[in-house]
């Protein structure tokens, strides 16, 4: 047993069902005790959801546990398969797959869970395809991506989905299927026609894209295109596949060079606004990143490749990853913390001092502590990383978001510095409403006292000509004020 | 007819959302300000708390989780150990006047002999521990409440009679100086004389100034309360033993109940919940008759404060709402809405004690006679799914539910209320009257124009 207070993953269920709510169709059942479809809500309420969440929890109770599940599992599942059918009318896959989620509760966690449930249901999809004759092995005709890991409710993934459309529409990559997020079950035998995969998080898809590879022959990309230069180098790994196909297929090579000059230098603004002189205040400053292995390895490269900014510290909650993590911020920052435990991450910052935070909802609190600014730049998740604008990560449109975010994460201590330059700082001085005043021709009870944060009971007293305010008196007021 | 109508009760043993019991946690080790609550599971507790919890979290509650990891399981790690270690961390950081056990609904939890290492390790850190099970198994949501102030009604000193200055007397002394002041149409009592305390102890959480109005409601009554389950400080837990009355406050607490009866042998006071002005009346009513007080000024209080609350009375007055259900405060809500003139289709409820609720289903059925309105469904355990086929065709005015299904709700055009807020709001007694309103009313008063036109705002049927 172990003491513990937060944690950055959920637990492995959740994980399956993200995956499970993400495709279309599917409904997952759970046969567990109330309440541990808590996920419905969360669902519901960060992302905004309009639909209900196709997450049913089968009761157990203790009369089950007596009886046997079996029974109440399967009039559930019959209930659904109404459902499916409805839904599913024009599909010749009439009857509901099911399929039991292999994910071992105690070893792994929420992401690890997800990557695991979507390999399962690819997997399964594409052998059923494949022994009923249903699997079609040609290629698109014209260059085209299937993008492995979009889910709900992840971190701005909505946005990023969007802009990696965007990403490939100029050099002409059509996109063939996005999973889960949104997908038919049904198409998934299509998966293999695409040219290749694309990953954008590694925490999600890349056991799935690993399979497809190793079964299917199909390459995939695992930069995730998180700032101007590795965009840069997620287009060039492009062309190259393209190419070794495009020839044969399409009778020429493709050559993205000039769209990604064109982007980096005047579409995105962030290459501009490195050079730009306010960006070179902040080159020196110190910085502290922690999150997700995708989102902290990528923001410390922009941090000190792109802006000139120090990073200080750089981690990642992702344990199982450490190695991937530590071969991409070699040597660019000075020491990095793989851990769960939040309050040795605490700790290190707090000896750090850096001028900015870029990290998880839990660092932003961190920094609230110690009173240094934070950007969130990962999941765990929190309302506030589901905007209703367009705020993409990824792409050039993701690299304008991330410099205002660090822009004005560290604003603040750029404005403090000019104040101190100039002397612009307001005085503090704190007008002190006299409450004191009244208070000497009233005398208060202590009970009245101590509830006096609660009810207004003032001026009532005035009004009424009385001089001891009791506790009666307290209520009464209140009830005589709101009505 | 002058026989009341019998409610229909049905059991659907359906899907339904409710959380989880260990939320209780959440406002618990804030009103017993001296404890601490340690959660005894998985990953999947702990990360239900820290989201339920949300910002409280880092500001360091009274609370963690005992985590079971893979060696736990296999048998690897010695059960007392492990607690014991935790136990006197916990002792080290913090040092509360009690450790709570929350047992949770892995098997393996369940198993474990909790009850019988407890002792043992109070003994050796000398700290009291106090066991309870609060697991999706056998209970739902607030019912988490019910199995903590269970436990801890053992731990209550046993009361003795000469505790009591005095014995409490059958009517008012006339020369006890009470004075009843009549200007500015308000009632007051300023005390001359402390009255003796009654043989009244109170069960359930509350916040303390809405306990505090409570007992001067009944004080105005001439009756002081003993003490509250749960008090303030674990270190002024109530006395219990024959003799005492309680009363609870809240539907959910049954199993409180049944043990403050049956193990301790109170007298338990069977009345309709002090939620409303027509729930609180008749609870002092209740309450007074026990201990043989006529009550003074109970109409007048009730009336003035409908009179205070018409505006709100007006926008909900003739529409219809409909209970999903989750923390089987419904019955008392569905009576005092219907009370203020709404019409209730049906109360979903998870759970339900028919004899503990027995008063308030009484009351709720007078109250139907009195407002000539139908009496409403009530359906144990319901099935989410169905519910909201009924409501699809219903259609009614306001649905109150939980947070799962809300927004999906709303985006088919049907008002809704989260439960939930009814749950941590100030709901009960005469002063609190106007925030239930607030809450039922807000979703039926701001509608702005756009939905108007769109049956739905949703793709999917």
């Amino acid at each position: 047993m172990k003491l513990a207070y937060w944690m950055y993953a959920g637990p492995a269920h959740i994980g399956t069902l993200r995956i499970a709510s993400s495709f279309r169709n599917v409904h997952a059942i759970m046969h567990a005790p109330l309440g541990d479809d808590h996920f419905n809500v969360m669902r519901s309420m960060l992302e905004r959801e309009r639909d209900f969440t196709p997450v049913t929890t089968s009761v157990v109770d203790p009369h089950v546990l007596a009886r046997g599940s079996r029974e109440k599992v399967v009039n559930n599942i019959s209930q659904k398969e109404d459902l499916q059918n409805f839904v599913d009318r024009a599909s010749s896959y009439s009857e509901s797959d099911v399929i039991l989620a292999d994910v071992n509760h105690y070893r792994i966690n929420e992401l690890q869970a997800a990557d695991k449930t979507l390999e399962q249901i690819v997997r399964y999809y594409l052998d059923k395809a494949r022994r009923e004759g249903f699997l079609n092995r040609s290629l698109t005709d014209d260059p085209s991506a299937n993008i492995i890991g979009i889910s709900t409710p992840g971190f701005h993934n909505q946005h990023d989905c969007r802009e990696l459309k965007r990403l490939l529409s100029e050099p002409r990559i059509s996109i063939n299927q996005i999973i889960p997020e949104g997908e038919f079950l049904k198409n998934l035998k299509d998966l293999p026609r695409a040219w290749f995969n694309i990953v954008p998080y590694r925490e999600m898809g890349l056991m799935a894209a690993n399979f497809l590879e190793k079964e299917y022959g199909m390459p995939h990309i695992l930069t995730t295109p998180i700032g101007i230069l590795n965009t840069a180098d997620f287009i060039a790994q492009i062309s190259k596949i393209v190419n070794l196909w495009s020839f044969s297929l399409i009778e020429k090579k493709v050559n993205y060079d000039l769209y990604v000059e064109n982007q980096t230098k005047f579409v995105s603004q962030a290459t501009w606004f490195s050079k730009s002189i306010d960006c070179q205040n902040l080159a020196g400053k110190e910085a502290a990143v922690s999150g997700d292995a995708t989102h902290a390895a990528a923001i410390t490269k922009i941090l000190v490749r792109e802006m000139g900014i120090r990073v200080s510290c750089s981690g990642t909650y992702c344990k199982h990853d450490a190695d991937w993590f530590n071969e991409q911020v070699q040597g660019l920052c000075d020491e990095t913390i793989i851990t769960e435990d939040h309050i040795e991450i605490g700790d290190t910052i707090a000896r750090i001092e850096p001028s900015a935070i870029f990290g998880t909802q839990m660092e932003r609190h961190i920094g609230k502590r110690l009173d240094i600014p934070c950007g969130v730049i990962s999941s765990p998740v929190h309302i506030q990383n589901f905007p209703l604008g367009y705020r993409p990560f990824l792409g050039y449109e993701g690299t304008n978001q991330i410099s205002d975010l660090i822009y004005n994460s560290f604003n603040l201590g750029m404005e403090d510095h000019l104040l101190d330059v100039f002397g612009g700082h307001d005085t503090k001085e704190v007008n002190i409403k006299s409450l004191s005043t009244e208070k000497n021709n009233i005398h208060w009870s202590y009970d009245a006292e101590s509830e006096l944060k609660k009810i207004p009971g003032f001026f009532f007293a005035k009004q009424n000509n009385i001089s001891t305010i009791t506790v009666d008196v307290m209520y009464a007021a209140k009830e005589k004020l709101s009505s | 007819m002058k026989n009341f109508e019998i409610p229909a009760f049905e059991c659907e043993t359906g899907n339904y959302h409710t959380f989880c019991p260990i939320s209780c946690v959440a406002w618990l080790y804030q009103k017993i300000e001296d404890s601490f609550f340690l959660v005894i599971g998985t990953k999947t507790c702990g990360y239900f708390l820290q989201n339920a919890l949300g910002v409280m979290i880092f500001a360091e509650p009274r609370y963690a989780m005992a985590e079971l990891e893979e060696g736990d399981i296999s048998a690897q790690l010695n059960n007392h150990e492990e607690l014991k270690k935790i136990c006197l961390q916990i002792k080290n950081d913090r040092n509360p006047s009690v450790i709570i056990w929350i047992g949770t609904c892995t098997t393996e939890i369940i198993k474990m002999d909790l009850e019988g290492i407890a002792p043992k390790l109070e003994k050796q850190i000398g700290i009291p521990i106090i066991v309870a099970r609060a697991n999706g198994l056998d209970y739902a949501f607030t019912q988490g409440e019910d199995t903590v102030l269970a436990a801890m009604a053992h731990r209550c000193p046993e009361y003795k009679n000469s505790e009591l200055r005095q014995e409490p007397t059958n009517k008012i002394d006339n020369s006890s100086q009470i004075k009843i002041n009549n200007s500015s149409n308000n009632n007051f009592i300023s005390e001359r004389i402390e009255l003796p305390k009654s043989k009244l102890v109170l069960f359930g959480s509350l916040p303390s100034s809405v306990a505090s109005q409570l007992n001067l409601e009944l004080k105005r009554q001439s009756i002081l309360v003993l003490g509250w389950l749960p008090s303030q400080r674990y270190n002024e837990l109530p006395s219990l033993g024959e003799g005492i009355y309680v009363c609870g406050v809240n539907p959910f607490l049954s199993r409180t109940a049944t043990t403050l009866m049956r193990r301790r042998k109170c007298q338990l006071i069977g009345s309709p919940f002090p939620i409303g002005p027509d729930g609180t009346r008749a609870w002092i009513e209740k309450i007074c008759s026990v201990f043989n007080k006529t009550p003074v000024g109970l109409n007048e209080r009730e009336n003035q404060i409908w009179k205070a609350v018409q505006d709100y009375t007006r926008i909900i007055k003739g529409k219809s709402v409909f209970f999903m259900g989750d923390n089987l405060l419904e019955i008392s809500l569905a009576r005092f809405l219907i009370r203020c003139g709404m019409v209730v289709y049906e109360i979903g409820i998870p759970y339900m004690d028919k004899r503990y609720q027995a008063a308030e289903l009484l009351f709720l059925q007078q109250t139907c006679k009195k407002m000539n309105t139908p009496l409403p469904r009530i359906v144990e355990k319901p099935d989410n799914y169905s519910q909201v086929q009924r409501m699809h065709e219903l259609k009614p005015h306001l649905a109150i539910t939980g947070m799962a299904h809300a927004n999906p709700l709303e985006a088919r055009n049907i008002n809704t209320k989260w439960s939930v807020e009814f749950t941590f709001a100030q709901i009960h007694g005469f002063t609190n009257v106007q925030d239930i309103l607030e809450l039922v009313t807000r979703p039926l008063r701001c509608r702005s124009g756009i939905m108007s036109d769109f049956q739905s705002l949703s793709k999917q049927t």
